[in-house]
């Protein structure tokens, strides 16, 4: 069995600062880490290894020092990892980064054995699309399960798989053939601590550097920003309310005197609601 | 191909692209959306669709559609019926057993099929599980554009699609077009937009689309649905009345000064972000653009600063009350009303003169 989990390296969004005149955002010093979600999709793959056997190749897309976040990824336990870096994807948006990406795991394919699935994160925090797995099934020809919450079955030898997928207002449970494309949950599993084995074969691993034309993408009129129908042609900060908030005078006033105030502000702004809370309760 | 959002670029990257349609794509005209139905129910994120749908096609002058996928049974018809009274000029419907329940397969095929037929300019989609798990492939059956999550649409002087989201980790918002590919394509989450007022007794011309997919030709099979149980489901993103609690709270254990005051309104509970990543409340309670997008009449922030990507899941309620320490907080540029306080000293005030004002037991004692 062969396992390709898709990462990105992303900026802690917890971190991320916007200048206050240019309002652009600050990337110096920003910490990177590996987008929170993918960890789950990482898990997941490692999980099906312990019990079926096979590899696990990391893949990620990005700039130099993204090389980084896949050996951070490799210390998990993956048994190698492919860098795709390329100048020529800068600005990519979904459509594009999902061709460059599944051109490369058809090239994985190639080089490393048959991939029977391929694992996402169910999206990114920097970008929070959730396209860009779909986009590679559909160019792929995976069978897509997205929104993952557990594999439940796998049989390697008939060639299929069930899942368990969260769906408004329950879970579909469904089952198709391999090789499809799996998107997992957030919180469906813990990601392991590596052994220290691992960490130090890690360290010294060697991480697969390719170039678009290493892993074989003719075509780069489709990739970058040649290849991405989208065009984001403002990026600005909200404008603030015109008003500010009306403020409460708090002055000298304990909690229950700020509570009552408050209450009555409530009720004179929305004059129906507390008649319609009274009727609720009583319901 | 650094941190950048969405399906988007750097910021001035693309500011130079200049809108030259092919030929192949200026037949394409009207405003599409995609009605999601479920067994047997509708998303009501479809209704808003068609309500802000509405606005961007009268503004282009052309036609409003809904497109109803289902299966064979009275529930799809039911749609139609609905899409028109929701604002649709026509419907165009497809009933088949093999749409009866949501699969990738099936819908990708027979809304690609629709596209390809019908060439609508514009395809709004909700941003459901199942909203974004058909957007995703059909924007690249297609190979256009698709932008995720949208929190405003408008249409430019020259007729183009303008989705604005958050961007950069909610930090900042972008204004995305999808010049030269068609249709554009956004999905927007549940509560962004208000539901438009049904109307009694509106029809229009029902196109229905012969699909001739079989069940034999889908490799994925539902073995079994399983419903959430209702004491799990949360009514966040429908409810009148949220309160929710942010780092301001100071710790894990003062969460339930929100539930209690919540529990005295009778209201939802919620939280922003970052209480879901440290565990302090389950993640179908975050409230924001990665979490529910609520729009309730009374929305009570405690202790929780204000981010973007926390404002455009709130700006819809009509009264936002924000509780907040520090007085420069990003909340009180978009609450309504204010307090500088310690949101762990207000809440139980605020619980204990709701409860005396409204509860049915003190009415019933004042009553008698």
């Amino acid at each position: 069995m062969h396992i390709v989990v898709c990462i990105k390296q992303v900026p802690d969004s917890a971190q991320i600062r916007v200048h206050p005149v240019t309002n652009t955002i600050m990337r110096q010093g920003v910490p990177t880490i590996i987008n929170p979600y993918d960890l789950f999709a990482l898990e997941a793959a490692l999980r099906l290894r312990d019990l079926h056997g096979g590899k696990i190749t990391v893949l990620t897309m990005g700039p130099p020092m993204a090389e980084e976040s896949l050996r951070r990824a490799l210390s998990f336990g993956p048994d190698r990892a492919v860098l795709l870096t390329d100048r020529s994807f800068a600005g990519s948006d979904t459509l594009a980064t999902s061709y460059a990406l599944s051109e490369t795991i058809r090239k994985i394919g190639e080089v490393f054995g048959p991939v029977d699935i391929v694992f996402t994160g169910k999206q990114t925090i920097d970008g929070d699309t959730a396209q860009v797995g779909p986009g590679i099934a559909k160019r792929l020809n995976l069978n897509q399960l997205t929104y993952v919450a557990g594999v439940k079955a796998l049989d390697l030898k008939g060639g299929s798989i069930t899942v368990e997928r969260r769906a408004e207002g329950g879970v579909q449970v469904l089952s198709t053939k391999l090789p499809c494309l799996i998107t997992m949950l957030e919180g469906t599993n813990e990601i392991r601590r590596g052994s220290i084995e691992v960490a130090i074969n890690a360290a010294r691993a060697e991480v697969v550097t390719w170039s678009a034309a290493a892993a074989g993408i003719a075509d780069t009129a489709k990739c970058g920003l040649k290849g991405s129908p989208t065009v984001v042609k403002r990026v600005f900060a909200p404008k603030p309310r015109s008003e500010k908030a009306f403020q409460i005078d708090l002055s000298g006033l304990g909690p229950d005197a700020i509570a009552e105030t408050a209450m009555a502000e409530i009720f004179k702004r929305l004059p129906s609601l507390e008649k319609e809370l009274t009727q609720e309760l009583q319901r | 191909m650094t941190a950048k959002p969405a399906s988007g670029a750097s910021a001035g990257g693309r500011a130079g692209m200049k809108k030259e349609l092919p030929e192949r794509f200026k037949a394409y005209k009207h405003v599409w959306v995609f009605v999601e139905l479920e067994r047997g129910v509708v998303h009501p994120v479809s209704w808003e669709l068609l309500g802000e749908g509405r606005k961007l096609a009268d503004k282009l002058g052309v036609q409003l559609a809904a497109a109803v996928l289902g299966g064979p049974g009275e529930a799809t018809k039911h749609a139609v019926s609905e899409a028109f009274a929701y604002g649709a000029d026509v419907v165009y419907a497809a009933a088949s057993p093999v749409l009866e329940a949501y699969r990738n397969e099936s819908y990708t095929r027979c809304m690609t099929e629709l596209v390809n037929t019908y060439k609508p300019e514009i395809l709004l989609l909700g941003a459901t599980t199942l909203g974004r798990d058909l957007a995703g492939s059909v924007a690249t059956t297609l190979l256009t554009g698709l932008t995720a999550d949208s929190t405003g649409l408008e249409v430019d002087a020259d007729g183009s699609l303008a989705a604005t989201r958050p961007t950069f980790g909610g930090s900042l918002l972008c204004t995305i077009y999808t010049l030269n590919f068609r249709p554009q394509m956004a999905t927007v989450r549940p509560r962004v937009f208000s539901l438009p007022e049904r109307q009694e007794g509106r029809s229009g011309p029902v196109i229905e689309h012969n699909f001739s997919m079989l069940e034999d030709d889908i490799v994925t099979k539902i073995l079994q649905f399983i419903p959430d149980r209702d004491s799990n489901k949360t009514n966040l993103a429908y409810a009148d009345v949220v309160v929710a609690g942010g780092l301001g709270l100071g710790g894990a254990e003062n969460y339930q000064l929100v539930k209690d005051l919540a529990n005295a309104l009778g209201a939802e509970w919620g939280g922003s972000r970052p209480l879901v990543q440290r565990g302090w409340i389950p993640a179908d309670r975050q409230i924001g653009q990665t979490g529910k997008t609520i729009r309730p009449k009374l929305y009570i922030a405690a202790g929780i600063s204000g981010a973007i990507q926390h404002r455009v899941g709130v700006e819809g309620a009509d009264l936002i009350l924000a509780i907040n320490t520090d007085k420069n907080a990003p909340i009180f540029d978009f609450a309504h009303v204010g307090i500088v306080t310690d949101a762990v000293r207000l809440l139980p005030a605020l619980a204990k003169a709701f409860r005396q004002r409204i509860s049915p037991s003190t009415r019933t004692r004042m009553a008698v």
